[in-house]
């Protein structure tokens, strides 16, 4: 049967800014989708407050709406727009959770729209968890034993009955948040209540504990003919009790007959019909027990997921594609699978390879946090390798981490030591408790000789997972029992193929890691390359996605034809993220405008550079210099683009270059000028540019000398690093020689930067494109935050609001002053401090920033396309990219989120330590509008009535005045802990005293519980929290109750407020915009 | 382990290193899609004759088990592998692949770049091949003369090395029929549930004769599979002439290929055939599409059977080859694929069901 025509019109739902749980893999479902519907003539109408995706690049939909994904706000678009369908199975769950409001208010009804992909009545029914355990009972199958609860009261009854330990599940949430395993009353008492908090519909499920079973995961679709197929089977290397999100997971299962897959596949099939997904695909989960093979059902969700992204990287079958073509009505047997050509998607991929994905952490950003990995998803980002067998795919997850790991023991970095310095008896310890370092420590204990079994006792992860690791390490031993001199071809070969790195050998033997290539490539141990074609060959496949192994035959099908590599940017982290895979996407573009071949290496298999659609050739692989050298190698590209993924390719732009790769655009000596901070210095004095007084120091003396002579407060950080990572703000010497000594790792070749901190500073970030020749300022853009907040988390006004002409003046002749300098060719990023009308140079980033795809979307030019083209000789001019594009009529905000509530206990303040994970978009015609939407965007529920705790730390008390009088003055209630209320009662204004919170009751906290306060200002006392702001700062995260930490940010969100009671906000289409400004 | 090679009757090899028995043997080297099932595989007689390699890598991982056979002994002549599992883990898991193909004498090939071969034999076609021990190699020329020399599939009655030398009867749970089964090489599975659907189940050799068979008093038969070319196994093929219009005649794979012929059909070998579990047939009556379990290297052809009274009811999705056949006249149900599974997806099992309801039509 044909596409449905009765429908013409169709709204897709993003998923919004990138979080723990959900991130760019909804940007990849999402463009699919976009890219799918359109294809068949639909109009597409988009939703995403993220800007930093590709989804919401106006070609990709008719009408984009960066605006916050709220009930209130998507109505306002569909009144708007009149579209005829809503997708919402694409965009994640808060796509879904908006769709089901949407339909529960009758919003859908009353402008006749329908849902498509999935109805709400199925939604319903894998969402709730009650209605799930009756459905999965009525088509006979297994769950853990458990019970429902809305209070304490009912949970202390459930538990009873089933009996400890208990897996808690909050229904209605993300990833898991707020979930737990309980052994005791204690720990139930604890995480049962957090749970209810969190659940939106204050439900917990309360389950039988099925830890340490084997865990399993299948990618089903259906089509309105009620043909279900699956895609992938995912084990879990990691058993039950660990999140799925945090579990490093294997496509296809390993460890499963054949009689128990197909049970299991029934299974999937039987859900799926029973919870009634029309069209599209779901994914579910099972738990098997090991013991007897009992196998039992935990949840379903019924749209595209993170897993299945992970599924379509792993088989090639483009899953979120399938599902939007499925929703217009079309059936499996239909749709043609792109790399057959020939044959239908109405089948099942088939592997003949190995897939792991890895998943990366960033406990070290949130000091307090435990890095302990339960059912509560904690990664930021993930890897997948593929390998011919699955110890050849763990090694080149590991060293696609770009965590220091370059093997499974000892390859020289600081984790490695302190693993190697383990003993027997601290290694049984520390692999009981699940973190990010157990698959090294079981790897050690196997080194020391503890057995398979016994691992397998204390960490319940199969056999089999831990034999094949066993292999790595016992083929380990056999290479550190010879030298390098001695190694033959055939041991070579056997390591390569086993996935050993080059660096990880070159180590071992005590030699350079070119020294091991040049053998290595003398003997002929070259690697060869294989497509991934959903049917182990079976067909021929069109689709050139390709990943390397060391088996005999190479299908990498080279052409002698004009190409260029991209280098993406790995796995998602803090600091670097979706943004820099929006500009590797958009090379792609360019690529393909200019003719040439585009060639993209990346290991994130959650975006959309890893679509095999995107380059002409994808070599999904580790961004290391032996793994990309390998490409260029064969491939003879005309040059390798470095500067659009971050600084995972800029970290290896170096050793490429001195390998003879030619680097486009920016030379790998600028970048090494702008990077390198004695060079860096030279150059502002050459240019007559101002920096903080700053200095170097590579011990503790050092530093104390060169903090005296600058003052205090002081800045420190390491050298070369990304995100703000271990940078402090200290205000005395204890404080440095504390930070010196005990937080970094100071060494001659690690030295540590000191810079004067300009307190109240106003910074402002400028991106700037350059052909060589023409050098065009993409955009200006004001911090709200003062310094010391990191720039990737500060929120920022396009263009800025409070400066003066003249200061605008200074920083764009600073720029292209620093431009013309370091012969930028492509893009680069400033980052000023302004302080007493005064301009500073703070950083320059010859590359990409965090910031290209916002300022693209807010001027309506992609200006990573244009650097792309830049790069490869095209000119600005002949662009028709010339000056500098300054919004009228409109203003856009950038605000950061973040992920506290992963992270119970822990501060939020803002630092120079970077900890946000992604980032919404605001846009209206005034500064106050545009914030305040970026704040709804962000899930900062700000009120218009009610209570406001105030408490600031002395400096900040003349700034809270103005704040605290707003706040009256639209009829808020403020109360303030001692100090403050003091003051402003000085100042004549009227607060509420409440007492610290050992003091007396009621105390704030109560108020935060009681759900009776509603805004929280409060900046934090000095360098050492109290111990009661953080309480309270943490726990008005966890209740949802905004929290500001800055007096700037309070000055906006009373403007935010304000427009806020004055309501009538409007929804515009960016390109509704784009065509303002040319008007 | 001792190394070994893969060779092809094109001179095509590929090395490896040898598991199981160390001996060299020869068949027909074709391919098995399953990421699953390789027990099964081993123990399906379809595969009698032939070497097969596994296309997904990692195989052995979970072992060996009573249970998940489809005969009682390895048909195949060879196995080759990518990567031989050091171990195994499943909790009904009783020994290794490895100790398995060693008891049963039948040699495997580890660490062969298996897609490397599997494209091979899907650009030229599935061929002759031997896999033979470093002890036993005299050079690739010797070996690909004796491959070319050994006997081939084609024209080849094989059906008979596999089918039972006496009948048997099963009981089944069904509450009522008897059903004979011709017995080309049947599958564990196809008894099964043919047993689970009937009450009683009787498995003849594949040359009885109608007179005997019908002499039991049968409400239908069904002829299953079993290995190499069907044109070659005539006196099954006149069982089926002789039992046509007389009851409801069923057919499995090979089965189903007898049953196209004796109704006037042709049968031809397809260029590497079908070996795994994740075809899609559609249901043509109904539009249903079911991923279905093949095995098979000739097939019927569709236009042989167009004049007579034969209607196409299963097709495959992938090439459009014929899958299922019914004929109203005759009373005659079959099908290509394997409603059984052993290795592959369910979603076919209703065949079974369908098969039974031809007897009270």
């Amino acid at each position: 049967m044909p596409k449905r025509t009765d429908i013409k019109k169709i709204l897709i739902i993003g998923s919004g800014p990138i979080v723990i749980g959900q991130a760019c893999e909804f940007d990849y479902s999402g463009t699919q989708a976009c890219k799918a519907l359109k294809e068949e003539g639909y109009k597409v109408v988009l939703v995403n407050s993220n800007p930093a995706t590709i989804m919401t690049d106006p070609e990709f939909a008719d009408a984009t709406y960066i605006e916050p994904i709220t009930a209130e706000f998507v109505e306002k678009i569909i009144a708007k727009e009149r579209p005829d369908a809503l997708l919402p199975t694409l965009g994640g769950q808060t796509a879904l959770n908006v769709a089901i409001q949407l339909h529960e208010r009758g919003v859908l009804d009353r402008y006749g729209v329908e849902m498509i992909g999935a109805n709400p009545t199925a939604i319903k029914k894998a969402e709730d968890r009650e209605l799930f355990k009756e459905a999965m009972q009525r088509i006979g199958l297994d769950l853990p034993r458990s019970g429902f609860a809305r209070s304490m009261e009912e949970a202390w009854k459930v538990v009873k009955e089933i009996g400890f330990p208990v897996i808690i599940r909050p229904s209605f949430t993300l990833g898991g948040t707020g979930g737990g395993v309980a052994y005791n009353v204690e720990e139930f008492e604890e995480i049962a209540n957090r749970g209810l908090e969190y659940s939106m519909i204050n439900e917990i499920l309360i389950e039988e504990s099925v830890e340490g079973w084997k865990e399993f995961e299948l990618e089903v679709m259906r089509d309105k003919n009620d043909n279900v197929v699956i895609i992938c089977s995912i084990e879990n290397l990691d058993p039950m009790g660990i999140h799925t999100g945090d579990s490093i997971t294997v496509a296809p299962a390993q460890t499963l007959t054949d009689k128990e897959y197909q049970r299991m596949r029934t299974a999937a099939i039987k859900v799926i019909r029973e919870i009634g997904v029309d069209t599209g695909g779901s994914n579910i989960q099972f738990a098997v027990n090991p013991k007897d093979g009992r196998m039992v059902v935990i949840e379903m969700n019924p749209r595209v997921s993170r897993s299945s992204a992970l599924a379509s990287k792993a088989t090639g079958f483009p899953i979120a594609r399938i599902a939007a073509k499925l929703a217009v009505g079309y059936t499996l047997d239909e749709i043609p699978n792109d790399i057959t050509r020939e044959t239908p998607a109405s089948f099942e991929p088939v592997l003949d390879y190995c897939v792991v994905k890895f998943p990366r952490w960033a406990f070290e950003k949130f000091p307090g946090s435990e890095p302990v990995l339960t059912t509560s998803m904690k990664s930021v980002g993930e890897v997948m390798a593929i390998g011919r067998t699955f110890k050849e795919a763990l090694q080149k997850a590991i060293r696609s981490l770009e965590i220091g790991r370059f093997g499974l023991l000892d390859d020289g970095s600081p984790m490695a030591r302190k693993i190697k310095a383990m003993d027997v008896e601290e290694l049984r310890i520390a692999m009981s408790r699940p973190t990010p370092e157990r698959i090294f420590q079981i790897a050690e204990a196997i080194n020391k000789g503890v057995s398979v079994e016994e691992i397998y006792e204390i960490t319940s992860i199969d056999p089999w997972f831990l034999d094949n690791i066993r292999q790595i390490v016992e083929f380990d031993q056999r290479l550190s029992n010879m030298s390098f001199l001695e190694v033959d071809l055939e041991t070579l070969r056997q390591a390569k193929e086993m996935g050993f790195s080059d660096r990880y050998l070159a180590y071992k033997w005590g030699i350079k890691e070119t020294e091991l290539r040049d053998k290595r490539k003398a003997l002929e141990v070259r690697p060869t390359y294989k497509l991934v074609d959903t049917c182990s060959a079976e067909f021929e496949a069109y689709t050139p996605y390709f990943y390397s192994c060391y088996d005999r035959e190479d299908e990498s099908r080279v052409k002698d034809v004009k190409k260029v590599v991209i280098l993406g940017g790995g796995p998602n982290r803090i600091g670097q993220g979706i943004e820099f895979d929006y500009c590797c996407v958009h090379a792609s573009f360019a690529l393909k405008e200019m003719g040439y071949q585009s060639i993209m290496v990346n290991s994130n298999p959650e975006t959309v550079s890893t679509d095999y659609d995107t380059s002409d050739k994808l070599f999904f692989e580790p961004l290391t210099f032996e793994d990309v050298l390998n490409i260029v190698e064969m491939e003879r590209p005309y040059g390798v683009i470095v500067q659009l993924g971050g600084q995972t390719p800029l970290n290896i732009s170096v050793p490429l270059r001195d390998a003879g790769v030619k680097i486009l655009g920016t030379s790998a000596e600028a970048i090494d000028r702008a990077e390198d901070r004695d060079k860096f210095k030279a150059l502002l004095e050459k240019l007559g540019l101002k920096q903080p007084p700053n200095g170097i120091a590579v011990d503790v003396e050092e530093a104390k000398e060169i903090a005296r002579s600058i003052g205090y407060p002081v800045l420190l950080r390491p050298s070369y690093v990304l995100g703000g990572r271990a940078m402090e703000i200290v205000y005395d010497e204890a404080s440095l020689e504390k930070y010196m000594v005990s937080a970094v790792d100071v060494s001659e070749r690690r030295p540590v930067l000191i810079d004067k901190f300009l307190e109240d500073a106003i910074e402002v970030d400028v991106d700037l494109i350059s052909d060589g020749e023409t050098a065009v300022i993409g955009g200006i853009l004001e911090h709200i935050e003062y310094a010391g907040v990191h720039s990737g988390d500060s929120a920022m006004v396009l263009p800025p609001h409070s400066l003066d002409e003249d200061i605008l003046e200074e920083i764009r002749r600073a720029t292209y002053a620093l431009a013309e300098e370091l012969h930028i060719v492509g893009l680069m990023n400033v980052q000023y401090a302004i302080k007493d009308g005064q301009v500073y140079v703070l950083e320059v980033n010859p590359r990409a920033s965090r910031t290209i795809p916002f300022i693209s979307k807010a001027i309506g030019v992609p200006l990573a396309k244009l650097a792309t083209k830049v790069m490869l000789g095209e000119k600005l001019k002949d662009l028709g990219f010339t000056e500098e594009r300054w919004p009228k009529g409109y203003y856009a905000v950038k605000e950061s989120v973040f992920p506290f509530n992963r992270f119970p206990g822990v501060d939020i303040i803002l630092s120079p330590e970077m900890r946000s994970t992604g980032e919404v978009m605001g846009i209206d015609k005034d500064v106050g509008t545009a914030y305040l939407k970026s704040q709804i965007a962000a899930g900062q529920n700000l009120p218009t009535e009610g209570l406001v705790f105030v408490s600031v730390r002395d400096a900040d008390k003349p700034g809270v005045v103005g704040v605290v009088k707003a706040l009256l003055e639209m009829g808020f209630e403020v109360i303030s802990t001692k100090g403050t209320a003091n003051y402003l009662a000085g100042k004549g204004l009227k607060v509420r005293m409440v007492p610290r919170l050992a003091e007396g009751r009621p105390n704030t906290l109560d108020y935060i519980k009681n759900g009776e306060l509603k805004l929280i200002i409060n900046t934090p006392s000095g360098r050492i929290p109290r111990k009661d702001e953080v309480k309270i700062r943490s726990t008005a995260i966890l209740h949802g109750v905004p929290c500001i930490t800055t007096i700037a940010g309070a000055y906006a969100s009373i403007e935010a407020i304000r427009r806020l009671k004055e309501g009538n906000l409007e929804v515009r289409s960016i390109q509704d915009y784009y065509n303002l400004k040319t008007r | 382990m001792e190394s070994g090679f893969l060779i092809l009757e094109d001179g095509f090899y590929l090395t490896g290193r040898i598991f199981g028995a160390v001996r060299s043997s020869i068949g027909e080297v074709v391919f098995n899609t399953s990421m699953t099932g390789y027990q099964e595989i081993l123990t399906d007689p379809s595969y009698y004759g032939q070497i097969v390699t596994m296309t997904y890598p990692l195989i052995g991982n979970y072992g060996v088990n009573p249970e998940d056979v489809e005969s009682d002994r390895i048909w195949l002549s060879g196995f080759v592998v990518k990567e031989l599992s050091q171990m195994y883990s499943n909790w009904r898991a009783t020994q290794s692949l490895e100790e398995y193909l060693r008891q049963n004498d039948i040699v495997g090939i580890t660490g062969v770049d298996t897609r490397a071969l599997t494209r091979h034999i899907r650009l030229q076609g599935a061929m002759q091949g031997a896999i033979v021990p470093e002890s036993e190699m005299d050079g690739i020329e010797a070996w690909v003369k004796r491959i070319k020399d050994s006997p081939h599939l084609e024209g080849r009655n094989i059906a008979r090395d596999t089918s039972t030398d006496e009948p048997y009867d099963l009981k089944g749970s069904g509450e009522r029929f008897r059903v004979a089964v011709v017995d080309c090489g049947v599958k564990k599975s196809i008894l099964k549930y043919l047993c689970e659907e009937v009450r009683q189940v009787r498995v003849f050799p594949w040359d009885a004769s109608a007179k005997e068979i019908l002499a039991w008093g049968p409400d239908a038969v069904l002829f299953s599979n079993g290995p190499g070319d069907p044109s070659a196994v005539e006196e099954t093929i006149a069982l089926a002439r002789d039992l046509l219009g007389k009851l409801p005649l069923w057919g499995i794979c090979l089965g189903h290929q007898i049953l196209g012929i004796a109704m006037g059909g042709r049968t031809y070998k397809l260029k590497f055939g079908h070996h795994g579990g994740n075809h899609p047939v559609k249901d043509l009556a109904t539009g249903r599409i079911d991923i279905t379990a093949q095995n098979h290297n000739f097939c019927v052809d569709v236009d042989s059977l167009a004049s007579a009274q034969v209607q196409i009811t299963h097709k495959n999705l992938y090439d459009g080859t014929l899958e299922g056949i019914f004929s109203k006249k005759y009373r005659v149900m079959s099908v290509q694929f394997h409603p059984e599974a052993g290795p592959g997806p369910f979603d076919a099992r209703y065949i079974f069901t369908r098969f039974k309801e031809t007897i009270d039509a």
